[in-house]
């Protein structure tokens, strides 16, 4: 029993510091990929290829002042960005990253905790993560901030309906919630996945996900064009860049949550390891957030509230209702 | 198009065409029929598309648009005039400036400051030739003025420096002695004319 704890300590540990370094590398790779998009070079003067840069802007962040305006609700400020960073790593607690592996002669479970309702614990983690926007939006005392507040609310209410429901239908399928269930209901190879069985769950789901993380089409949260970096406005230093590692964890974690679910998780992809297959899914699904981003542009708030709420919730309705019909025949 | 065209600033009279943007739905239904017909042409991916694209050009068709400045410059157009450059006379290497002052005098932000001396033969030399380049608004004046072609704008640009006085004493300006030969002059109005050294004639000793 105290190995189990000490092994989960550990794993906790590393998971937060390899996830973190990740988040870390998520915004060098955005800030590459938007560039070559762009057909520019992106960061490329410290160190090789600008790797560096990502070491620059941690020094700076984390020297710079730690400021709270006057007239803010100080803990309240001082709190919000902490949930956001914590949530998102609490919600990778259950999530497999990496198929079983051996250690030293042990048997080493890749996933912090193998809870029964993994599915449903992540996604509830990642929607108590949107308290984070909503206090911080309200604590600081700046309408920019209050309007990202109130966005926040909208778009949570809006898309957290259709990632509930389009989890739903292969959640009915596998019939169980745990991750792990998931990843072995696909073990059968490549037509196993369930992305042939629930093709517009899967849509259904990406597109909430990107509602989940405020990436591009969806980011009003913080939009620049119209709200100067709304929720953010006034943070600036380490409160601010835990926002930002919140932001890229959870981007990890839907794209983890992507690939096992739909994507046959950490399965043996044809010549492809278990554990190579998953990383290279996942990064698949971090391009297409990156890709999305420098290709389309952002929705209003009433167009995204109308297509969550009248598209793609009706749809999600409809799916569920036949996978119920086609497991009942 | 034409200069005429170009400078038309009639807003209105001129020909222009509407772009064909189809009409804006009115109904839900026509709104529905036009979100599923988006949907189903897949119009969202041209986008996806372009930006691939152009990912790909940059990366392996080395099609980037970036100039990496410090290091890499862009021609600057012929016409450009920037800073200014005082020209030395080609045979002797002697500043052409001879000292007349209508440079300082013609200069509208009265950035120029020159004085002149008797040197050791009782001609004139320029003893100070500044030009003050906080003040100066580059409108060519001086170089119009300048009877001796001596003053000319040149095509540095980059004019950042650790001190005021950087670029505008007349040492800075003048054509070291030895990039003489590569001195060079603007063509056009007010330039020497290539045929120059044969329109030169011998004063007359009677004259």
């Amino acid at each position: 029993m105290d190995g189990y704890i000490i092994g989960t300590i550990i794993k906790a540990i590393l998971v937060l510091a390899i996830i973190s370094a990740l988040a870390g590398f998520g915004t060098y790779i955005e800030r590459k990929v938007l560039a070559f998009m762009q057909r520019r070079y992106g960061p490329m003067h410290v160190g090789p290829y600008g790797l560096l840069q990502i070491a620059a802007d941690g020094i700076k962040l984390f020297t710079k002042e730690d400021f709270i305006p006057s007239g803010a609700n100080r803990l309240i400020f001082m709190f919000a960005p902490i949930i956001t960073a914590a949530t998102a790593f609490i919600a990778l607690a259950a999530v497999p990253l990496l198929p079983e592996f051996k250690l030293f002669g042990m048997t080493v479970r890749a996933i912090v905790a193998d809870l029964n309702i993994g599915i449903l614990f992540i996604l509830g983690m990642m929607a108590a993560g949107l308290y984070g926007p909503l206090l911080a939006g309200m604590a600081q005392r700046n309408k920019w901030g209050l309007i990202g507040a109130a966005r926040t609310a909208v778009q949570f209410l809006s898309y957290e309906v259709v990632t509930g429901l389009s989890m739903l239908a292969p959640i009915m399928i596998v019939g169980s919630l745990s991750l792990i269930d998931f990843n072995n209901y696909q073990s059968g190879g490549m037509g196993e996945w369930l992305i042939w069985k629930q093709p517009l769950a899967f849509i259904l789901f990406l597109i909430a996900g990107f509602a989940e993380t405020n990436r591009t089409p969806f980011d009003l949260l913080e939009h620049e064009a119209e709200i100067v970096a709304g929720y953010a406005t006034e943070y600036s230093g380490m409160r601010w860049g835990m926002f930002f590692i919140g932001e890229y964890a959870n981007m990890i974690t839907i794209g983890f949550i992507a690939a096992i679910v739909f994507l046959g998780g950490f399965n043996s992809w044809g010549f492809l390891p278990g554990g190579l297959a998953i990383v290279l899914k996942v990064s698949l699904f971090f391009f297409l957030m990156l890709w999305v981003r420098a290709s389309w542009p952002h929705v209003r708030p009433d167009q995204m509230m109308w297509l969550c709420w009248k598209v793609l919730m009706p749809l999600a309705v409809i799916n569920v209702t036949l996978t119920g019909l086609w497991m009942m025949v | 198009m034409s200069l005429e065209e170009f400078k038309d600033r009639n807003i209105g009279t001129q020909n222009y065409r509407m772009l064909d943007l189809g009409e804006s739905p009115k109904s839900g239904m026509e709104k529905f029929k036009q979100v599923v017909e988006r949907s189903v042409k897949l119009e969202l991916f041209t986008g996806l598309k372009v930006t691939f694209r152009e990912m790909y050009k940059a990366l392996f068709k080395k099609n980037m648009h970036t100039v990496k400045y410090p290091f890499e410059k862009m021609p600057i157009a012929p016409r450009y005039r920037a800073i200014h450059q005082m020209k030395r006379l080609l045979e002797s290497g002697h500043y052409r400036c001879i000292g007349c002052g209508l440079c300082e005098k013609i200069c509208i932000a009265n950035c120029i400051r020159i004085d002149t001396r008797y040197d050791e033969n009782q001609r004139k030399e320029v003893s100070e030739y500044t030009i003050n380049f906080g003040r100066c608004i580059f409108c060519g004046y001086c170089a119009e003025v300048c009877p001796e072609l001596a003053i000319v704008h040149g095509g540095r640009y980059e004019t950042s420096s650790e001190q005021r006085a950087s670029f505008s004493t007349l040492e800075d300006m003048l054509t070291p002695l030895e990039q003489l030969a590569e001195q060079s002059e603007f063509p056009g109005f007010g330039a020497i004319s290539p045929n120059a050294d044969e329109n030169v004639k011998k004063t007359p000793l009677a004259y």
